[in-house]
């Protein structure tokens, strides 16, 4: 008998869960604000779906309620996206360690 | 148009690639390199997404206007967002991945062809289920981020709002939403769709407005959880690899930073989530106590303190935030090294509006991150040390949490800032914290008090040092 694909997705799921918790754990707490902002960005590759939705329609129908919401999607996504990488690059360079040459 | 097979490689090299970002916060260093990663595994995502539909017509042109449109207001927004406010824009970024992941769960919905899903009206069973729990989720993320969000800014009261049979009606809705679910799977109906939609949002509202605004952090580490757990429903619609980790590790990562915000206050996740606790300083702050005599003190005193210290640990708490106080202090604390001072910082997991809050402000101020110390790192240093600086926090200083079982936060892990041989309160008032007590601190016979605005007052000290 053939496995439903959807027991190798759910595999794949789980196992990140895992693996998430380890990662999250390692993740040392004066770095946790950082941490909220990536995942933040990270977790809007959603984008994927609502390009997907967005690119459904053809050259007749470029707006449909389904295109329609797939592009305010992007947008949204869009913003997290570049939101979240750049305020969490512009935190991450502010965490500077002691300078070894002390006057 | 590349194959699906070639298209699933790469949304698992992203997936992998999200995974690094993530590792590389484990050190200061590292977590550079780790958000280049991240931004690679977003950019292969999209560009792969793009390679796998062979349609690139004109809606291609409104994708990349929309995908332009959504950038520049996230990239205004990053460089504009001053440090303080971090809170309230995580709280509007989770709003944002709820909203498009309904939005995603919607248009799959209305054009289930699109993603190979079925016809509307037959729409795969699996497929059904994923979509209606993801967009479910995403519903809840939106209306509870957007509450997060009127709360930390302000705009609504930080404290909490309850009312008579609350967890009843929460009850029932929830249970109404799995009924929901059920129904829009056995008939297909769109209006069922809607109605779960709507439902959705209302739950979302009301499990945040209980929960006062000092509890934030454990409220925007769970919705961060959520939009997490969002995404991967959306992930197993779309069958996306990329989005099926990438939701799990969010999902998890926002579980364990709950569960540390929780033992930083020592309660059960449950406790916060009913509600109905954390209330804010003003509320409270008037109950009448048998006046007990309390030391205070200028800046002229404070500056003598610390110039005859050896060495100094700085307690900050989200006072320091409110009053944007967190340059001043380094100026104070730049000026004791001159004098030979040994300086450092101590952090309670709680401190603030969200996890990590404190040291992002600090690293703002230009303090290095190796001066800065987690609860359980320094909290042996204070019998050392001459002098504790507490600028902004109060609860996390109390010493009744180890010593009186009736008080509310017994058992919550405090600074053992008593044991310093001074203290220094830079504090508006004698008003007891959200946790409506007395800080016994006040009243100890090394406890000196600096009622003063937090900015104002580490100015003034730097100026008598």
């Amino acid at each position: 008998m053939e496995i439903d694909p959807l027991i190798f997705r759910l595999s794949i799921f789980i196992l990140s869960i895992f693996v998430g918790y380890y990662v999250v754990w390692s993740v040392t707490p004066s770095l946790h604000t950082p941490l909220m902002s990536v995942t933040n960005a990270i977790s809007s590759v959603i984008i994927v779906g609502a390009i997907i939705a967005g690119l459904s329609g053809n050259s007749d129908t470029i707006f449909s309620t389904s295109t329609i919401f797939g592009f305010l999607a992007i947008a949204l996504a869009a913003i997290n996206i570049f939101g979240g990488f750049l305020v969490t690059q512009r935190m991450l360079a502010m965490y500077k360690k002691k300078k070894k040459d002390k006057k | 148009m590349i194959s699906a097979n070639l298209s699933a490689i790469f949304y698992l090299v992203s997936g992998v690639l999200f995974i690094l970002a993530l590792r590389g916060l484990s050190s200061p260093e590292t977590s550079r390199q780790g958000n280049f990663f991240g931004i690679v595994g977003m950019i292969i995502a999209v560009v792969v997404t793009f390679l796998s539909t062979d349609n690139f017509s004109v809606g291609f042109i409104y994708v990349l206007i929309f995908i332009l449109l959504g950038g520049s207001i996230g990239a205004f927004i990053a460089y504009k967002i001053p440090m303080t406010a971090m809170p309230e824009l995580v709280a509007g970024f989770h709003s944002l991945v709820g909203l498009a992941a309904v939005f995603v769960a919607i248009a799959a919905f209305l054009n289930p062809q699109a993603f190979n899903l079925g016809v509307p009206g037959n729409i795969k069973l699996g497929s059904l289920i994923e979509m209606s729990i993801g967009a479910a989720v995403g519903a809840v993320t939106f209306s509870g981020s957007v509450i997060a969000f009127l709360k930390l800014q302000g705009i609504m009261s930080g404290s909490p709002i309850t009312f008579k049979g609350q967890h009843p009606l929460n009850a029932i809705i929830l249970t109404s939403i799995i009924v929901l679910i059920y129904l829009l799977c056995s008939t297909q109906s769109a209006n069922l769709f809607w109605i779960l939609l709507g439902v959705s949002f209302l739950i979302g509202f009301l499990l945040i407005i209980p929960i006062g605004g000092a509890d934030m952090p454990v409220v925007i580490s769970m919705l961060n959880s959520y939009s997490g757990w969002a995404a991967a429903g959306i992930g197993f619609t779309l069958e996306n690899t990329a989005l099926i980790i990438t939701g799990a590790l969010v999902g998890s990562s926002g579980a364990i930073l709950s569960y540390i915000m929780c033992k930083g206050m020592n309660r059960s996740f449950f406790n916060v989530i009913l509600g109905g606790f954390g209330g804010t300083d003003e509320v409270k702050g008037s109950v009448s106590k048998e006046q007990r005599p309390v030391k205070s003190g200028n800046a002229d005193d404070a500056a003598f303190l610390m110039k005859n210290a050896s060495s100094v640990i700085i307690v900050p708490g989200y006072g320091m935030a409110v009053a944007q106080a967190q340059h001043a202090l380094r100026e104070m604390v730049d000026t004791l090294k001159k004098n030979d001072i040994k300086v450092s910082y101590a952090i309670h997991p709680v401190a603030g509006r969200m996890p990590g809050h404190m040291n992002v402000l600090l690293a703002e101020a230009n303090v290095p991150y190796d001066e800065v110390f987690e609860l359980e790192e320094i909290n042996n240093d204070f019998a050392n040390a001459d002098v504790a600086f507490v600028i902004g926090a109060n609860d996390v200083t109390n010493p009744v949490a180890k010593t009186d079982p009736q008080s509310p936060i017994y058992g919550m892990p405090v600074l053992d800032v008593e044991k310093c041989k001074s203290v220094l309160f830079v504090k508006r008032s004698l008003s007891p914290g959200y946790a409506g007590i007395d800080n016994d601190l006040f009243y100890k016979e090394n406890t000196l008090m600096l009622f003063a605005d937090a900015k104002k007052m580490t100015e003034d000290i730097t100026k008598n040092l």
